[in-house]
């Protein structure tokens, strides 16, 4: 028997170099081609010329800036809101039908998601343009006699914006609501409880964290929208992708730089505010794309 | 049925009504005959097909964005497939804040990356260079490879590499003969997503094109900002055509499951 | 706590196996102590078992013979030469998983195929080797199957197919029965015991079943927090647990304390309430301590006058539980000190079932009784 005193081996060290080998070309090329760009455009609006807060202080008072930061929010406010409202019923819809029928279902929601935000901005150009369908109907039914001014107006924005974001705010619902236990729902029913109530009690708080995160992208993406607002709106829809835009076209690099600065801060906040709220980590796992 | 299920029913049928009907348009406006924009159309034809496939400057555009999205798949395939797997054998601090750069495009408002690209890019003298255009579009598409890539090796048994390992298999026979098979699909994937985003692009390329390199996405945008024919509405559906195409295969591959039977 | 001699176990075969020696191994995760100071001489061919709890270690350990993991301390030998340092597609070990880990993108013989592709065998070779391990586990014609197609039995003896295919000297088994059910078990059990005496390699098993232990290894190695409580055969184990660990790991065990009053012997005289007990002991406790004495519920009897009195412990109780299980009949009984005993006796129509209530004298042979 082979005394149990130890015989010192050196240990072997277990290779770590080779994951950080995988991952080193594409944080190198990550960093060269987007992380460190982006950083030296936004020090721009700190060190031009010296360096120097004066633009941020400059910005808090800036009406052109506040209106349009003002724009910027409330259009996204609302955008958010109409998009639950038409978007809840659809996820509770797809959560109730059968296999085939959801898939088919789906696939509808789908669909847009994976045309370019160009071409549906496009299609809302041409439904509401003065021939545009919206229209032809209006007169053809009598309704009006001469042709409303649809595009180019909030309303438009507002409607096109809300197109294109539903999906982002079906899916994590639909999501939510697909993961909930059938029992739960039947057990309120069979406890006593109306539809409405089942509804409000129990399917409704259940599904809060999808709601939370469809309120997180559709709020998100909409604060930093450019496309749709810029096609199909008008001078009083001028929101804060623009405004930047259009003070790089002027080479404005500071105020530009203020700009993201503040687009990038406000977007970051309500990331990191609505990550802390239970479940909504999880569901943004579960969204496809 | 009661009157509340049917205003529900209605209201949601609707929706999808809302939803569907924008992209019908522009598709039936495609085969309109008429030389403006108006719906219904007078009469139908492929007078808008022939234009966009006449043209010198449509068909250029196509090629340069077929081009760079193929550039762009290799390249972001291969440098995210690559992190991915470095990912998941990575913890703690490193793991979290390569991640949190990898994902960062989906993060940071397209604007503001455009800018900032376009920034440093005129220093680099990359501006209206289809080079350029792969560069950029490779750091927004690699997010949805290495998601894709990712999703893939969590449903990887380690077993299945330790068992390979035991049977004799170096590292990299390993990875050849059992990892990358099993993870193909993802892989795949993640290509195609890829593939969609750089095609799709525009706001980027709405700086980095200049008039050098003009996307598709770009020109369409020029045409609709300057003079609307539909023209565009027989590219739009065309692009549809394609990516619906390409992203319903990937849906569908991604409910088939982890490995493809052969 | 080792056994002096490494038994010899007949082979139809020459020995073919290769001899395994583990030296101080440990194994340390952050400031967990995985695996402790385990030091363990297999003999050639031979089948070894490490047993014990889950936590115990025993994994670990067959882990770090496969080179999955490297020991923070100790050494492994194979056949004399050190391996340690040896990254595991180098080692030549077979392994068995308990999830079988078959490719599933591969058929059944792609599969087995898989460590012959990585020796550079031909494929006429390992067509004909393949289809060989096939009919050795007794799945011919399984081929072109793929994993997902088989059953639970069917999946691990392809594994096992795959793990012998390429003639490895020793083979590793982390609880490759745990999911499957009783009768597929005890079945496969005797397979692997055959397959073992035929192929003639040593086999290193690693389970928490003791019965399975029990059945099918030439020695078991009882692990404990990472340290090996006990090494020896399956009856060694059984009658002569060395401590109460051991004592109640592998199979059911009765404990009585007493007062030791002094040795006879080999024997350990113990007072308990009065009633003089005795049992066999290689070490020699001092008169005035504890000693715990044990003994299996099935070498305890009823009095019925059978037993000579002097080779005997015996002592009084009454029966608080009587149970019927199939082919044995299982009583609690309680002893005037207040101590249970278990008694189990097979079923018969000619014994007596007793009563609850009962007052019955209990009685063993001081050869079943062994201090821990």
């Amino acid at each position: 028997m082979i005394p149990a005193a130890a015989v010192a081996v050196p240990v072997r060290r277990t290779v770590t170099l080779a994951p950080v080998l995988l991952v080193a070309p594409l944080v190198a090329f990550m960093l060269i081609f987007y992380a460190l760009p982006l950083a030296a455009m936004l020090s721009r609006s700190v060190s031009d010329p010296t360096w120097t807060l004066e633009n941020y202080r400059r910005l808090a008072g800036d009406t052109v800036f506040l209106r349009v930061f003002w724009t910027t929010l409330r259009t996204a406010l609302a955008v958010t809101i109409g998009a639950l409202l038409l978007g809840y019923p659809v996820a509770l819809a797809m959560s109730r039908l059968r296999r085939t029928a959801a898939g088919v279902v789906l696939i509808i929601v789908l669909l847009p998601f994976w045309t370019s935000v160009l071409v549906r901005s496009y299609a809302w150009m041409v439904l509401l343009g003065r021939k545009g369908l919206i229209n032809e109907v209006l007169i053809a039914t009598g309704l009006t006699d001469t042709p409303l001014k649809l595009l180019n107006t909030s309303l438009a924005v507002h409607v096109a914006m809300i197109h294109i974001l539903l999906p982002y705010m079906i899916l994590p619902i639909a999501s939510v609501l697909r993961q909930m236990d059938e029992a739960l729902p039947r057990a309120a029913a069979g406890l006593g409880a109306p539809p409405w109530n089942v509804f409000a009690r129990v399917t409704l708080p259940l599904s809060m964290p999808g709601v939370a995160a469809g309120v997180l992208l559709v709020f998100v993406l909409s604060l930093g929208f450019y496309i749709t607002p810029a096609l199909v709106g008008g001078p009083r829809d001028f929101m804060l992708s623009m405004l930047i835009a259009q003070q790089v076209d002027l080479l404005n690099w500071p105020y530009a730089a203020c700009l993201s600065a503040t687009l990038l801060a406000a977007t970051l906040l309500i990331i990191a505010v609505f990550q802390y709220l239970p479940g909504v980590r999880d569901v943004l796992k579960t969204v496809p794309r | 049925m009661n009157i509340g299920r049917f205003w529900f029913t209605t209201l949601w049928v609707f929706v999808l009504l809302f939803l569907a009907l924008p992209i019908v348009i522009v598709a039936l406006l495609s085969f309109s005959s008429a030389s403006y924009l108006t719906f219904p159309p007078p009469a139908f034809g492929l007078r808008w097909y022939e234009a966009y496939l006449g043209s010198r400057e449509w068909l250029a555009s196509t090629w340069l964005s077929l081009g760079v999205a193929g550039c762009v798949v290799v390249l972001a395939t291969t440098l995210g497939t690559l992190a991915a797997l470095g990912l998941t054998r990575l913890r703690g601090a490193t793991r979290a804040a390569v991640a949190a750069l990898i994902v960062s495009p989906l993060i940071v408002p397209g604007i503001i990356a455009a800018i900032g690209i376009y920034y440093a890019f005129s220093r680099y003298r990359l501006v209206g260079t289809p080079i350029g255009l792969v560069l950029a579009h490779t750091c927004l598409a690699v997010p949805f490879v290495v998601t894709s890539v990712s999703a893939s090796l969590a449903g990887l048994d380690r077993r299945l590499e330790q068992a390979a390992l035991g049977l004799g298999a170096t590292p990299w026979g390993t990875f050849r003969q059992v990892t990358l098979p099993l993870i193909s699909p993802g892989v795949l994937v993640g290509a195609l997503f890829a593939f969609i985003t750089s095609f799709d692009e525009l706001i980027v390329a709405l700086f980095l094109s200049g008039s050098g390199a003009v996307t598709l996405p770009r020109r369409m945008w020029d045409d609709l900002r300057f003079e609307i024919d539909p023209t565009i509405a027989a590219v739009s559906t065309l692009t549809i055509l394609l990516t619906a195409a390409i992203l319903g295969g990937a849906h569908l591959m991604r409910r088939r499951g982890l490995f493809a039977e052969r | 706590m080792d056994a002096v001699a490494v038994p010899v176990v007949a082979k139809t075969v020459e020995f073919q196996g290769a001899s395994v020696v583990l030296t101080g191994i440990e194994k340390r995760f952050d400031t967990v102590g995985a695996v402790r100071g385990v030091s363990l001489t297999i003999g050639a061919g031979e089948f070894l078992t490490l047993l014990g709890p889950s936590g115990s270690g025993k994994t670990t350990t067959l882990m770090m013979i496969a080179g999955f993991e490297t020991p923070t301390q100790g050494d492994i030998a194979i056949d004399g030469s050190s391996i340690v340092t040896l990254p595991p597609h180098k080692r030549n070990i077979g392994m068995v998983f308990q999830n079988y880990a078959l490719f599933p993108h591969l058929t059944v013989a792609e599969n087995i195929a898989f460590p012959l592709r990585q020796r550079g065998v031909d494929r006429v070779t390992r067509t004909r080797m393949v289809s060989e391990s096939l009919r050795m586990v007794r799945l011919p014609g399984y081929e072109a199957r793929y994993p997902r197609q088989l059953s639970g039995g069917q999946q691990q003896r392809v594994a096992l197919a795959r793990a012998i295919v390429f003639r490895p000297r020793l083979l590793l088994m982390d609880e490759p029965l745990g999911a499957l059910d009783k009768q597929l078990r005890e079945s496969l059990q005797l397979e692997m015991r055959r397959m073992h005496a035929d192929l003639g390699i040593t086999f290193i098993y690693v389970t928490h079943d003791q019965e399975e232990a029990l059945t099918m290894s030439d020695r078991i190695a009882v692990m404990n927090e990472g340290r090996i409580a006990q090494l020896g055969t399956p009856e060694d184990l059984y009658d002569r647990p060395c401590d109460r660990f051991v004592a109640s790991f592998i199979g059911e065990s009765n404990f009585l304390s007493c007062i030791v009053v002094g040795t006879e012997g080999n024997m350990v005289v113990g007072d308990r309430g009065g009633t003089i007990l005795r049992a066999l002991t290689g070490s020699l406790p001092s008169a005035g301590t504890e000693a715990t004495f044990t003994m299996r519920p099935e070498r305890v009897r009823f009095a019925d006058a059978q037993f000579s009195t002097t080779r005997t412990n015996r002592v009084w109780a009454t029966v608080t539980e009587t149970i019927f299980a199939g082919e044995r009949r299982r009583y609690l009984c309680r002893c005037d000190g207040g101590a249970s005993i278990v008694v189990k006796e097979p079923s018969s129509t000619t014994t007596r079932r007793r009563m609850e209530g009962e007052r019955v004298e209990l009685i063993w042979s001081i050869s079943d009784t062994v201090v821990v």
